[in-house]
C-alpha cells in the first residue's frame, strides 16, 4: 500500500493542524488518522507523518514508541486489551488472561495466524468499578467471567 | 453535616439516560451560572473559588482559585485552559463518568474558568483510550458551538492521548499536547508563567472544573460549608477491588473511609474481612484494616501518612497477597516510568523484578531493606512527582506487611 493520505485526509490534517497554536500539537491526532488509515505506524508511514509536519523521523519515531496505542506491526483485525492492574488482578484477571491466551493458542503480544486477534495486557484502563475487564477495540466490557470471554471472542469475526 | 445526607451536586443528573446532551443539562439548570459568571470581574470569580475552598481533585489537592490567581497581571499574549482528561491513576474512574455522563457541565465550568484567567482557547485531553468519552464531549461541544455559548469569546479543542500514564502528569500532559513524547518538564518555570506552547497555561482536573458553575450558582460559603475548614464541598470517590458494590459515590470530603467501604459499597465481598486500602489512587500509601477511621479530605489523609490523590479507593481483603498487590503495583511504574531521570527509570524496573522474586519464592533476605533503602533515597530527587507516587507503596506495603513479605522469602 503506498502510503499517502487521500486529498480528503489531507484536508483532514490541516483542519487539525490549524486547531493549534503550533500545528506541532496535531501530530497525535494525525498519527490516529494515519494508524486508522494505514493500519499501523511502520517507519515508512513515520517518515510520511514526519513530511507533513516538517520533522525529521527521528521525532516522530520517537512519539510513536513513547505511546501504548500506536501499533508498530500489523495487528490484528480485533484487538483485546486485558486489563492486569490491580483491581482487576484482584478480581480475577489473571484467570481472564489464562483463558485467553490458552484459547487462542497465542502468548501475550501475538497475532492468531488467521488475522483475527492480537492480545495484550494494559495497564488500568480506569473502569475498575467493572473488574475484571478489557478493551476490545473502541469498547470497554467488564464484570468478565470465562464464559463471557468465550461469548465475546466467537463474536469476533 | 452527615456525609449519607450530602446533596449529589456533580452526579445529579447521571440517572438520566440523555444526562449527556444539551436538552438534559438545560432542563436541569444548566448553563444558568454562565450569565452570572458574565457579569462578574475575573478577580471576582478567582475570589469565589478562592473562598470556596475548591482544592484540585486530580491529585495534587492545590487550591484552584490560588492557581488561577498565579497568571501574570497584565499579561497580554494567548493564555489557555487545559483540561487533564487523562484519568489514567490506577484505582480512578470518576472522570469518565463525567465526561460521558456530563460534558456540558465541563463545558461550562470550562467557559467560566476560562473568562476568570483570560483564556480564549482551550483545550480538553482525554486519555486515548477513552474513545466513549471523547465521543461524547466532541458532541456536546459541537452542540455547544451551535447554540452559541463557544465561538464567542472562547474556543475548546478536544484532544486524543495515544496511551501513557505520565501524560496525567501535568507538565507531561504539556509536551504531549504540543506534540511530542509526555516528558514532564523542570519546573519552575510552573505552566501558570509558561506552559503549553509557551504562554501561561491552567491545568484543571475535569472534576474540579465541574464544580465551579455550582460555585458561581450557590456561592463560595455554600460549597465550603460542605466540606471541611480546609477543603470545601463533595468529591467523588471511585471505589473498586473487594467491595460489595463497586462503582463512583459522591459525597462529602468530610465522609470517613469506614463510611465509605461499608455505608457506600456495601462492604467487604462475600462479609470477609479487611485486610488493607489504598485511599487515593494506587500511588498513595496503603492503610491496614484499624487505620480507616480517617476523614477523606486532603488534609485528613495526610495527616493519616497518606494521601487523597484522586479518590481512587481499591479494597484488599483478607483473600489478597500484599506481596502480589506490591508486584502488580511495582509491574505498573517500571512499564509507566517516562525514562527522563536516572533513579525513576532504574529503581521502578529494579524493585518491580526485586517484589517479583520475592512472590515467586526466589526473595534474598537483603531484599527487603534493598528496595526500603533505594525507594527513600530515590524520593524527592525527579522531575515530576511519579517516582514519589511510586515510593508511597513500595515503603508503606513492606513497612506495615512485612511478615507476609519475610514469609516468603526462604530462610
Ligand atoms: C504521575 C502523575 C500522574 C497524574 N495523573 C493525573 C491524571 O490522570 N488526571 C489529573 O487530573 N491529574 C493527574 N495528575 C495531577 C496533575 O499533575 C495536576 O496536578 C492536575 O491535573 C491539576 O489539576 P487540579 O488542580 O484541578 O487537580 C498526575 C500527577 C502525577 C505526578
Ligand atoms: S485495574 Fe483494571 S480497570 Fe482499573
Amino acid at each position: 500500500m503506498p502510503v499517502e493520505f487521500t486529498r480528503e485526509q489531507l484536508g483532514e490534517v490541516t483542519r487539525l493542524q490549524r486547531l493549534y497554536p503550533d500545528r506541532g500539537g496535531a501530530l497525535l491526532p494525525v498519527l490516529h488518522l494515519a494508524q486508522e488509515v494505514f493500519g499501523y505506524i511502520s517507519e515508512d508511514v513515520e517518515k510520511y507523518v514526519g513530511t507533513l509536519f516538517d520533522l525529521g523521523p527521528a521525532h516522530v519515531h520517537e512519539v510513536v514508541t513513547f505511546y501504548t496505542m500506536y501499533f508498530r506491526r500489523p495487528r490484528g483485525r480485533h484487538v483485546l486489551s486485558v486489563c492486569h492492574n490491580l483491581s482487576c488482578h484482584l478480581m480475577g484477571a489473571q484467570e481472564i488472561i489464562a483463558h485467553l491466551t490458552s484459547r487462542l493458542g497465542i502468548e501475550l503480544g501475538e497475532t492468531t495466524d488467521d488475522g483475527r486477534i492480537t492480545l495484550l495486557t494494559v495497564e488500568c484502563l480506569c473502569a475498575c468499578e467493572m473488574a475484571p475487564m478489557l478493551q476490545v477495540d473502541d469498547r470497554y466490557e467488564g464484570h468478565l467471567t470465562v464464559e463471557k470471554v468465550e461469548r465475546l471472542v466467537d463474536r469476533l469475526a | 453535616m452527615s456525609p449519607a445526607a450530602t446533596e449529589k451536586i456533580l452526579t445529579r443528573n447521571f440517572g438520566r439516560p440523555d444526562s449527556h446532551t444539551l436538552k438534559a443539562y438545560l432542563e436541569t439548570g444548566g448553563y444558568t451560572a454562565l450569565p452570572k459568571a458574565l457579569t462578574m470581574e475575573p478577580p471576582a470569580i478567582i475570589d469565589a473559588v478562592k473562598r470556596s475552598n475548591l482544592r484540585g481533585l486530580g491529585g495534587a489537592g492545590f487550591p484552584t482559585g490560588t492557581k488561577w490567581s498565579f497568571i501574570p497581571k497584565g499579561h497580554t499574549g494567548p493564555v489557555y485552559l487545559v483540561i487533564n482528561a487523562d484519568e489514567g491513576e490506577p484505582g480512578t474512574f470518576k472522570d469518565r463518568y463525567l465526561l460521558e455522563r456530563d460534558p456540558h457541565a465541563l463545558i461550562e465550568g470550562m467557559l467560566i474558568a476560562a473568562r476568570a484567567i483570560g483564556s480564549t482557547l482551550a483545550f480538553v485531553y482525554i486519555r486515548g483510550e477513552y474513545v466513549e468519552s471523547w465521543r461524547h464531549v466532541s458532541a456536546a461541544v459541537g452542540e455547544a458551538y451551535e447554540a452559541g455559548y463557544l465561538g464567542r469569546g472562547l474556543d475548546v479543542v478536544v484532544h486524543r492521548g495515544a496511551g501513557a500514564y505520565i501524560c496525567g502528569e501535568e507538565t507531561g500532559l504539556i509536551s504531549s499536547l504540543e506534540g511530542k513524547k509526555g516528558w514532564p518538564k523542570l519546573k519552575p518555570p510552573f505552566p501558570a508563567i509558561k506552559g503549553a506552547f509557551g504562554a501561561p497555561t491552567i491545568v484543571n482536573n475535569v472534576e474540579t472544573i465541574c464544580h465551579v458553575p455550582h460555585i458561581i450558582n450557590r456561592g463560595a460559603e455554600w460549597f465550603a460549608s460542605l466540606g471541611t475548614k480546609t477543603q470545601g464541598g463533595t468529591r467523588m470517590y471511585s471505589v473498586s477491588g473487594r467491595v460489595t458494590r463497586p462503582g463512583v459515590y459522591e459525597t462529602s470530603v468530610a465522609v470517613t473511609l469506614r463510611q465509605l467501604i461499608y455505608e457506600y459499597a456495601g462492604g467487604v465481598t462475600g462479609n470477609g474481612r479487611l485486610k488493607a486500602v489504598v485511599p487515593g489512587g494506587s500511588s498513595a500509601a496503603i492503610l491496614t484494616a484499624d487505620e480507616i477511621d480517617v476523614t477523606m479530605d486532603v488534609d485528613g489523609l495526610k495527616a493519616a501518612g497518606t494521601m487523597a490523590g484522586s479518590a481512587g479507593v481499591i479494597v484488599l481483603d483478607e483473600t489478597v497477597s500484599i506481596p502480589e498487590a506490591l508486584m502488580v503495583v511495582a509491574r505498573f511504574y517500571a512499564h509507566e516510568s517516562c525514562g527522563q531521570c536516572t533513579p525513576c527509570r532504574e529503581s521502578t524496573g529494579w524493585i518491580y523484578e526485586m517484589t517479583r522474586r520475592i512472590v515467586v519464592g526466589r526473595g534474598r533476605k537483603a531484599d527487603l531493606d534493598t528496595i526500603l533503602d533505594v525507594a527513600r533515597r530515590g524520593a524527592g530527587t525527579t522531575i515530576c512527582a511519579f517516582y514519589d507516587g511510586a515510593v508511597g507503596p513500595y515503603i508503606s506495603y513492606i513497612e506495615k506487611f512485612r511478615a507476609e513479605f519475610e514469609s516468603l522469602i526462604p530462610k
